[in-house]
């Protein structure tokens, strides 16, 4: 229950917002991502926008998972 | 979707699992679990239980809300919807989730008005658009939920409604984890649900690792995050330094969401409640303020609710505790279907028999 994803912030009006995900637009409330602006990702679980999805983050994860291992046997 | 292909990337997956393998190998047997429901849907979707090593197990959690409620909030729901002029709003998942004698689905079908909403605030709404109804939400769920519910009942207060309500059944997720860390599973790591964590943080885990000595990382929910927040408390427990770690940094801070903590804070405050085949935790879940009461259906619905009844013969309350698995209960697949479900776990599709069920190779097998 706890599935929340990530949408395109297309417009923004004080705390409400419409954001487009997969072809459809949706209005949601951006109360919790004060700073959030139009062109951002927000992860959005019930209608609410709960973080902001930080891309340099996304991208430092994706470097961990070519990482090799230095495990001595 | 945005960051989805790339955490689905077979070569990364297929490099993890070979990183996994040689960091289990000569450990121990080694249990991990996964809170969340969201993840436990995952780990069946993906298969990610047969790509791991053999010495390595991991137990599905508490982590799905519709699973740990308990009867007596689906028969005090129920009960609501009888009431001609209240208008129940619920998340989809618990429209057929059995009382003691009846099912929000059955009721509806029986005439009652219960209204499938994605949001507390189309509840509001819908409160708002008729002011001759009671519209009673049932509010169920963590702190991924909570903060816009708590969003909910500030926006019926500022919008001056005098008939909406929220039926609170919300729990909160480290407070069972204790629990369990204490109890008699034995877990070596604990995958923190992403999205809870998203509000809350990574900082009210960290007496886990300080003070029972287990294993943590928060991940995200596609395959490859799953793996890395395995492979990180594979690699914290054969150094031997238990600690939080991140895998999910993209979207989980360590401070969580201070605005959507303060609108839970407003709103809520923590009380002791019982999880469906658990019992009760203190302090594991939440309760309406009094400075909110006139929004609290507990304290101005009054209706008649029949005494509950648990069903028997189902293993839920140990397969929730990660102490048995689906495929340890005789009900599993034979009985107890998600067309026919006896116990809370298969109920919900989050729910561990269900996932199970879904993914799995033919029962028996």
């Amino acid at each position: 229950m706890c599935l929340a994803v990530p949408m395109k912030i297309e417009t923004k009006d004080g705390s409400a917002g419409v954001v487009s995900y997969a072809g459809g637009r949706y209005d949601v409330r951006l109360d919790f991502v004060p700073d959030a602006k139009a062109g951002d990702y927000v992860i959005v679980h019930t209608g609410v926008a709960i973080n902001k999805l930080d891309e340099d983050e996304a991208l430092e994860t994706l470097k961990l998972f070519e990482e090799i291992d230095e495990i001595s046997d | 979707m945005k960051y989805q292909t790339e955490f689905r990337d077979r070569s990364a997956v297929r490099h993890l699992v070979e990183r996994i393998r040689h960091t289990a190998d000569g450990m121990d047997e080694v249990k991990l679990m996964e809170v969340c429901g969201s993840h436990t849907m995952a780990i069946c979707r993906f298969g990610i239980r047969q790509l791991l090593p053999p010495n390595l197990t991991l137990l599905s959690g508490p982590g799905c809300p519709v699973c740990v409620t308990e009867g007596a909030y689906l028969d005090t729901a129920i009960a609501m919807a009888r009431l001609p002029d209240v208008v129940i709003a619920t998340f989809g998942d618990l429209m057929r989730v059995p009382g003691s004698s009846s099912s929000l689905e059955r009721e509806k079908a029986a005439g009652a008005t219960v209204d499938v909403v994605f949001s507390p605030l189309q509840a509001v709404d819908g409160a708002q658009k008729s002011p001759g109804k009671r519209v009673v939400f049932l509010g169920i769920g963590f702190e991924t939920t909570i903060p816009g519910v708590a969003l909910a009942i500030k926006e019926a207060a500022t919008r001056g409604l005098t008939n909406f309500f929220v039926l609170c059944g919300h729990k909160v997720i480290p407070t069972p984890l204790a629990a369990l860390a204490t109890g008699a599973t034995r877990i070596n790591g604990f995958i923190l649900p992403g999205h809870v964590s998203t509000i809350i943080g990574t900082r009210p885990y960290e007496f886990l690792a300080s003070e029972h000595g287990i294993a943590c990382a928060v991940a995200g929910f596609e395959p490859a995050d799953i793996l890395q927040a395995t492979l990180m408390l594979l690699q914290q427990l054969r150094s031997g330094t238990p600690r939080v770690q991140n895998e999910y940094t993209r979207v989980v801070r360590p401070e969580g969401n201070p605005g959507a903590l303060a609108a839970i804070d407003e709103v809520f405050e923590q009380t002791d409640v019982v999880w469906r085949g658990i019992g009760v935790i203190p302090d594991s879940g939440l309760m309406i303020r009094e400075s909110f009461a006139a929004f609290d259906a507990k304290r101005r619905i009054a209706c008649d609710v029949e005494p509950t009844i648990e069903k028997a013969g189902c293993i839920c309350g140990e397969i929730l505790q990660g102490l048995k698995t689906p495929r340890d209960c005789p009900l599993f697949g034979k009985a107890c279907t998600p067309v026919n479900p006896i116990g809370a776990c298969m109920v919900s599709s989050e729910g561990s028999c269900a996932a199970n069920y879904k993914y799995m190779e033919a029962p028996g097998e």
